[in-house]
């Protein structure tokens, strides 16, 4: 899963997906400088790694974001106590940026 | 994630230690939903038309309910669903929850949830996002562990 997260064309997928669900790969490769082979391979470890679940809609194949494999490292390293402050840290990045 | 607008159709999917059998019976025994789906005791006879209710553990609340729209043990389960947590999630309209068991290689069995339907309930959508996740996460340390997850 951090193999698949190392990538910034993979990461770009993710992001797209998690504005919106539910994509093709027309779709998603419209927004990148990239042969449809090479959208289908990052899209391929993607699906490996699990972040990525493709399911059939008709004749459309759709791309989505899973977040369980990302909850699942939140659960093994982060208890309820730590998370507080996590967020709490979280919160003050994103808070910072917004203001900048 | 609050400036996001919450999807419409969401996809969950794990990969759990564990038989088809076992997980559907995670699924659908309340003995085992209390210890991974917020406490939920979720009752049903899971027939088709019967109702899908999950209620606190001393069932002074309500926390959801629907119908059984397609069950077929241990691999598919299609139920209405509406979230009752909270007042304005009530006044929503029911959406769609599918569950689908698959065997996959090494005696690993994947769990897909589908929670769809949501067009017309945006507030259910975005109360759901994070917890499926959260559940789905805590289906799986049950059934590998035998423990609940911590919290």
């Amino acid at each position: 899963m951090f193999k698949a997260l190392a990538d910034p064309t993979r990461r770009y997928l993710l992001d797209r997906l998690f504005e919106r669900d539910g994509r093709t790969l027309t779709e998603l490769e419209s927004e990148l400088e990239m042969t449809r082979f090479g959208v289908m391979k990052h899209l391929r470890v993607l699906e490996d790694a699990g972040l990525v679940v493709a399911r059939r809609s008709g004749r459309e194949k759709l791309h989505y974001l899973n977040p369980v494999p990302i909850r699942l490292i939140h659960d093994r390293w982060i208890d309820k106590y730590t998370e507080r402050r996590v967020s709490a840290l979280v919160d003050l990045k994103t808070q910072l940026e917004e203001s900048a | 994630m609050s400036t996001m607008t919450a999807q419409t159709t969401q996809v969950y999917s794990v990969f759990i230690k564990a038989s088809p059998q076992q997980i559907w019976d995670a699924i659908t025994k309340p003995e085992f939903t209390r210890k991974y789906f917020y406490g939920s005791v979720i009752e049903s006879t899971y027939e088709q038309g019967a109702s899908y209710r999950g209620f606190s553990a001393d069932h002074s609340q309500a926390y959801m309910d629907g119908e059984i729209v397609e069950a077929v043990a241990p691999t598919k389960l299609v139920t209405t669903w509406r979230a009752l947590w909270a007042p304005e999630l009530a006044e929503e309209p029911f959406s769609r929850v599918t569950w689908e068991i698959a065997p996959a290689d090494g005696g690993v069995t994947q769990l897909t949830v589908v929670h769809d339907e949501l067009e017309q309930s945006p507030k259910t959508a975005e109360s759901v996002a994070g917890g499926w996740s959260f559940v789905l996460s805590g289906m799986k340390t049950l059934l590998e562990t035998g423990e609940p997850l911590a919290g």
